[in-house]
């Protein structure tokens, strides 16, 4: 017990010890570590071809065409089934993907720099919503657009960033908090404060101004920009809390649409998996629960460093996808969080709950003993490749994963 | 024909989140197949598009418009249906579902929402009853446990800890308790006062307190142990940690000790820890004879007796006499009960009048319900075999109604014996869910009912209240439960 307790201090105060800053924007394949060509990073633990929902291979299928490994969608997925294409997960590469995940050599990755450590995590720049690749787009509109972050926006942003010596991201966070967002299934805020700090400097460094007005453009009608952002912030925070004896607080939630996985700091690197569940909430016009497909993606780093649903206090509008939108209703959620985890983020307070730091290190003892799961805020994919987004709502991590970790914590400190 | 209406607000916003909620419910009306309601953005309007909801006037629309979309039968529904959300959309009022106070829902976040708070409170299925004691126990809380179904072996460990911690473990199966002036679980508000008491039996503490209060003194806590707490597994732990509490207590200063007659090795112990103190005790072993007693300590047979002593020894008022005659033919008490001490200390009054008794819950003296059919019938309705699958008839009264229609359709039987307890907890109106019941059962010539009433006029049912509608109702009310049964026996002319 002791040991656990002090482990778990020890995890803590790496989180909240962390500095993370956005310092650069670089293609996967000259930063990503063991990222090779012919190789596709995914979200979630990893899983084999024949065992991937319907999005994840569409959108396998319209990066490998993107990357030019295969000619149409129809001879990539020959390739992807036919094993020759190399799956990994994301987080074996100290990288993070939403929904589908997609990594691969010649996108653009942001890197975001943990400086008390010194160790970094890369995340792909945002797409934009409706029919996009992390829900399983893959037409020529959604390799279009790819291909322009690739060549306009992401070398854009790189030189902006070293320009300006990077943009730290726990105040940006901390502000935006404050601002109503929750940064999961709402980036709003931090998503014009990622455009404030950058505009100048991007400007300053252009010398051609249609790139620039598309870029900023793109920035400014994009409510969920800074997702990406948060998620490699969220990789280079837990990264360093990985691999602590003895402690029980969960480094990594993810899913691959397939499996709910999460990596505990005293177990090391190992994914205690069980079936994803479906999402409730609400859908666009012209869809409903039937189109869904299970919950996915690695966007639940967002979650492991108590934002998303964790801060559903801090963002009211968000809960209105899973019932009333009482403002109340939204604090009870970050109330019931505070049970499952171990400290609260002094940095990262909740104005209207009285300054409540965000919950935060998710203690798999107290997720098994209290019967919480954590809630986590996310998107909705169509079940069918090639369509995108349909929705948004909540999903629980499935408690199967936790009970695993417990018992094999448990083993590991002799006390099964 | 099916049809697609469309209805476009002119530069009036909403957020996505409301408008996707008015969706939902704009697609539930009747009628309606499809809908939409999204302001007028050029991807909006592609999604309302694709999904055939867009007519001429949405694609006309701005990105500032708000568009509402319906896919129907008919125009009729789809006019019916745009009128019926309408409201809705330019509706200012809040989420009509409202504030929703937040609970904790585990231990340690109450604890740390609460940090003054020092007991736990623990009323869960039994099966995790120990797990949540053994929390609160390591956290120094004291803690009362309601549930039962605990392993005597849960029992022993918890009770092992919280003498560790130094913190009380009442219970398991501790139903009642009032602690500086707080009621627990079914306990009565009763006067603060110099009386402590450490008890094993819910009932008994219920009447000893409420007696004393309404007899013009008060209590400074009572403890509860759990029924097992005296038995030689468990040792009485937490009965000597609730003697140690009180004897250190400077405003305690007289002791009450209520159970069953401790197993035989916990008995000395328990007479060294009397003999240990300088303040004066009062026993009542429910059915122990011949306890021998340190000089500090008296005994008492009954829960009225040990009321009685811990005030000085007088006599409470006594009830006035049945005012009605029985033919010859009834001669039978039965007691239907609800508290499983109370009806003990029934047994007691009547066994000591030289009468044979019968019970399910037997004290020493009594027999078996089916070993003596001549015996009187003092019936516990709280005993496991009457509230298999349903609340304690102190919660739910109407256990009583099927051996009570037996008992008045009994010819033989000349009183019924029942008892009222009130207090937080219990029937918000008990006397008069008996008064009902009687509505239907009684006829000429009946038995008598004698009843008592265990609790306070500060109890949320008013002692005086529950009195006044049972004797409107032609039932005879004693000033204690142990008056009821003397005023049984003198209504039969047994010499008491």
């Amino acid at each position: 017990m002791e040991l656990i307790e002090k482990a778990n201090e020890e995890a803590i105060r790496r989180m909240l010890g962390a500095e993370p800053v956005l310092i650069d924007v670089v293609p996967a394949g000259e930063i990503v570590p063991d990222l090779q060509d012919k190789m596709i990073l995914h979200a979630g633990p990893p899983l084999e071809w024949d065992r991937m929902c319907g999005p994840m291979q569409g959108a396998i299928a319209g990066i490998t065409v993107f990357e030019g490994w295969a000619s149409d969608l129809e001879q990539a997925v020959d390739m992807a089934s036919s094993g020759d294409i190399a799956f990994d997960a994301n987080h074996h590469h100290d990288a993070v993907g939403p929904m589908t995940g997609m990594t691969t050599v010649s996108q653009p990755v942001m890197v975001v720099e943990n400086k008390i450590i010194g160790n970094r995590a890369y995340c792909a720049i945002n797409e934009g919503l409706g029919k996009v690749m992390r829900f399983g787009g893959n037409d020529e509109e959604v390799l279009n657009r790819l291909a322009w972050i690739r060549d306009v926006l992401g070398p854009a942003m790189g030189k902006a960033l070293k320009d300006m010596g990077g943009i730290e991201l726990k105040p940006l966070i901390a502000r935006g908090l404050s601002m109503g967002d929750e940064m999961h299934q709402r980036n709003v805020a931090c998503s014009g404060l990622v455009l404030r700090a950058i505009a100048s400097a991007m400007a300053r460094t252009s010398d051609d101004t249609t790139a620039l007005s598309e870029s900023l453009a793109f920035i400014s009608a994009n409510d969920q920009f800074h997702l990406n952002i948060t998620m490699a912030m969220g990789k280079a925070i837990m990264d360093p809390v990985r691999n602590i004896e003895g402690s029980s607080i969960v480094t990594a939630m993810s899913r691959n649409g397939t499996d709910f996985g999460i990596r505990v700091s005293g177990t090391g690197d190992e994914w205690f998996t069980a079936p994803v569940e479906m999402p409730e909430g609400l859908y666009f016009a012209g869809y409903s629960e039937a189109d869904a497909n299970p919950d996915m993606g690695d966007s639940t780093i967002v979650e492991t460093i108590g934002l998303g649903g964790f801060a559903m206090g801090a963002s009211p509008a968000v809960a209105g996808f899973v019932g009333a939108g009482a403002a109340s209703e939204a604090a009870n959620y970050t109330y019931r969080m505070g049970e499952i985890c171990a400290a609260e983020n002094p940095e990262w307070t909740i104005p209207s709950l009285d300054y409540l730091g965000v919950p935060t290190g998710i203690d798999i003892r107290l997720v098994v003993d209290s019967g919480i799961a954590p809630t986590i805020n996310t998107g909705i994919a169509h079940r069918e490749p090639g369509i995108g987004q349909v929705g948004a709502g909540v999903v629980r991590a499935p408690m199967a994963c936790f009970e695993q970790a417990v018992r094999r914590l448990a083993a590991n400190l002799g006390l099964s | 024909m099916e049809v697609t209406l469309n209805i476009v607000f002119q530069g009036f916003y909403k957020d996505s989140v409301a408008l996707m909620r008015l969706s939902r419910d704009l697609a539930a009306l009747d009628g309606v197949n499809e809908a939409g309601l999204m302001m007028g953005s050029p991807s909006n309007k592609q999604i309302l598009k694709d999904a055939g909801l867009l007519a001429d006037e949405g694609a006309a629309a701005e990105g500032g418009d708000l568009i509402l979309a319906i896919r129907a039968n008919d125009s009729a529904a789809a006019q019916k249906a745009a009128e019926t959300i309408e409201p809705q959309i330019k509706s200012q009022t809040r989420s009509a579902d409202g504030d929703t106070e937040w609970r904790p829902q585990t231990i340690r976040a109450a604890a740390k929402a609460n940090p003054g708070a020092n007991l736990a409170l623990i009323s869960v299925p039994g099966e995790f009853a120990a797990a949540e004691a053994r929390k609160a126990i390591s956290r120094g809380l004291n803690v009362m446990m309601f549930s039962d179904n605990v392993s005597i072996e849960d029992e022993i460990s918890l009770k092992i800890q919280a003498r560790e911690e130094g913190v009380l473990m009442m219970g398991p199966d501790c139903g009642t308790a009032i602690l500086d002036g707080v009621p627990l679980a079914f306990a009565n508000q009763v006067k603060r006062g110099d009386i402590g008491i450490v008890g094993a039996s819910g009932t008994g503490i219920q009447e000893v307190t409420s007696l004393i209060s309404n007899n013009g003194r008060g209590v400074s806590h009572a403890i509860g142990v759990g029924g097992r707490d005296l038995k030689d597994e468990i040792g009485g732990v937490s009965t000597l940690m609730g003697i140690d509490r009180l004897d250190a207590d400077t405003a305690t200063k007289h002791i009450i000790l209520i159970s069953k007659p401790p197993g035989e090795k916990v008995l000395p112990r328990i007479m060294d820890r009397i003999a240990q103190s300088a303040k004066p005790f009062t026993v009542c072993f429910i059915g122990a004879t011949d306890l021998e007693l340190p000089t500090n300590a008296t005994a008492a047979r009954t829960l009225k007796d040990a009321a009685q002593a811990a005030l000085g020894g007088g006599e409470f008022e006594q009830s006035e006499s049945v005012g009605t005659s029985l033919p010859e033919s009834r001669k039978g008490i039965r007691g239907l009960y609800s508290g499983g001490t109370l009806a003990a200390e029934s047994q007691l009054i009547l066994l000591d009048a030289g009468l044979p008794v019968a019970s399910n819950a037997a004290v020493p003296g009594a027999v078996g319900l089916s070993e003596n059919n001549e015996a009187h019938q003092i019936i516990d309705l709280g005993d496991d075999q009457y509230t298999q699958g349903r609340p304690h008839p102190m919660i739910d009264p109407e256990i009583r109604h099927e051996p009570l229609a037996d008992a008045m359709a009994d010819s033989t039987i000349g009183v019924i014996l029942i008892d009222i307890v009130i207090g937080y907890g219990a029937h918000p109106d008990p006397a008069g869910q008996l008064v009902t019941m009687l509505d239907d059962l009684r006829g000429e010539n009946g038995p008598a009912i004698i009843a008592s009433v265990t609790g306070t006029e500060l109890d949320p049912q008013v002692r005086s209240s529950q009195i006044k509608a049972l004797e409107a109702a032609d039932i005879h009310v004693a000033e204690s439960n142990a008056d009821a049964a003397l005023a049984a026996l003198r209504l039969l002319g047994v010499n008491s």
